[in-house]
């Protein structure tokens, strides 16, 4: 069944907790993952192939670099999941 | 059908000695910012290398290789006679043939061993030790020689950002020879050629020759996140399943000797491995760079150089890059 927007963003929240150490009440919509979370572009490969295995979706190469919010990687999840 | 004599092998192969070399010349991170716009930070923490070591005109493939094949045979106990094979692993000497072994080979005063060069970019030490092993059970050789030599700042393009702070020259060697017990555990290995171009030469050499020169040396290129997510995630499913073959358990394994590609891929794979902390975890980058297949025979010989390994420790070690290929195994420390 696929995920509703509150599920995704709270479980993208544990994921960058494990990876960045970042409380999960920062991480919020409009968060940017680079300036705001300190998840930088490496962190970043690894936050989404953690959310490609949570969430059963593929997110290739070329498109982590449009995922520059919470937001936006919420909304590409709700999207392309299965 | 005639009857043909089988070869008679040892039971089993082991690592006896290693020896490595690093360039005399250090260059720390200010000197890769005369030509990339970047920052000593930015290159800490994206890589974790502080500084490598680049070689001299001197300092040559062969020149390099004979100085830790010395050692490496030095370490074992054994004499440059002794030596029945030489592999040499690298992809930075500049001459398609004679193979670079067979200088080599006769730069240690080995006598008239077999000798061959392999090309498996950063995976290459485990793809020759894992041919030294077999030679040695098959009876083909009684010791073998296993070099990794790169020069690889002859191959960086020192105005790309995504490579320039990356690499580094040394050369690593081990001495493979026979066992009474299992001390080289089965391999993991293989190749994934659909990602070919994720790390590549630029040009190929005869672009040279047809049709003029090419405004830049041929370097090394890669698809740095592509290359990252890979070895991060893939990589760390091919060393489990080294270690399962192998049929150690994370509190078996005493120290984990990675490819020195980057700091952040190492804390990533002991991460996903759950290794606990009393692995000693090779960090050699820091200091070395990535020196493709000399980066482990090199960190392995530092480790047991500063008493941060020892002698009969149970070490995981594996390989990965261009290809891109990869080899991973367990083996018991010189
Ligand atoms: C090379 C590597 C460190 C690059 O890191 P990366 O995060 O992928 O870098 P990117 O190209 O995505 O760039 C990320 C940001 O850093 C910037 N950047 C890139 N290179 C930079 C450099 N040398 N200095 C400073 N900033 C740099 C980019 O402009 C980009 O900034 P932006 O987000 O504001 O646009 C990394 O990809 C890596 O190590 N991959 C594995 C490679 C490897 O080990 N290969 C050998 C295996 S055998």
């Amino acid at each position: 069944m696929a995920a509703t927007q509150e599920e995704i963003v709270a479980g993208l929240a544990e994921i960058v907790n494990e990876i960045a150490g970042i409380p999960v009440e920062d991480v919020q919509l409009d968060k940017s993952f680079t300036d705001d979370l300190d998840v930088d572009s490496l962190s970043m490969v690894e936050v989404v192939v953690a959310a490609e295995e949570r969430f059963d979706v593929k997110i290739p190469d070329d498109d982590v670099k449009e995922l520059k919010t919470v937001g936006d990687a919420a909304d590409y999840i709700a999207k392309h999941q299965s | 059908m005639s009857k043909i004599s089988p070869s008679k092998g040892a039971p089993y192969a082991r690592i006896m000695g290693v020896g490595g070399y690093r360039p005399t010349r250090v260059v720390p991170n200010e000197v890769i910012l005369e030509t990339i716009d970047s920052s000593d930070e930015w290159i800490r923490s994206r890589s974790g290398i502080a500084s490598r070591h680049w070689a001299s005109p001197e300092e040559t493939v062969a020149a390099m290789s004979i100085e830790a094949a010395g050692k490496a045979i030095a370490d074992a106990g054994v004499t440059p006679e002794q030596i029945d094979a030489v592999i040499v692993s690298t992809v930075s000497h500049f001459k398609q043939t004679p193979a670079i072994a067979t200088e080599i080979a006769h730069g240690i005063g080995a006598g008239k061993p077999a000798a061959f060069d392999i090309s498996a970019g950063c995976a290459g030490f485990g793809y020759g030790l894992t041919l030294a092993k077999g030679m040695i059970v098959d009876g083909s050789a009684g010791h073998v020689l296993v070099i990794g030599v790169e020069r690889l700042s002859d191959l960086t393009d020192l105005t790309d950002r995504a490579t320039a702070f990356l690499f580094g020259d040394g050369a690593g060697a081990v001495v493979v020879g026979p066992a009474k017990e299992p001390m080289m555990g089965p391999t993991v290995w293989g190749s994934e050629g659909d990602k070919a171009q994720t790390i590549r030469q630029t040009e190929p050499w005869t672009a040279y020759r047809d049709g003029g020169r090419p405004e830049k040396f041929p370097a090394i290129a890669q698809e740095g996140q592509s290359v990252f997510r890979w070895a991060v995630f893939e990589m760390a499913k091919v060393a489990q399943q080294a270690l399962d073959a192998a049929g150690i358990g994370p509190a078996d394994l005493d120290v984990f000797i990675p490819h020195q590609a980057n700091m952040r891929i190492i804390d990533s794979m002991v991460k996903t491995l759950k290794l606990p902390e009393s692995v000693t975890v090779a960090r050699d980058v820091e200091t070395t760079g990535n020196t493709s297949a000399a980066s482990i025979p090199l960190a392995m010989e530092r480790l047991l150089a500063t008493g941060k390994a020892k002698s009969g420790d149970t070490a995981l070690v594996i390989g990965f890059g261009a290809g891109l290929v990869y080899a991973a195994t367990v083996v018991t420390l010189p």
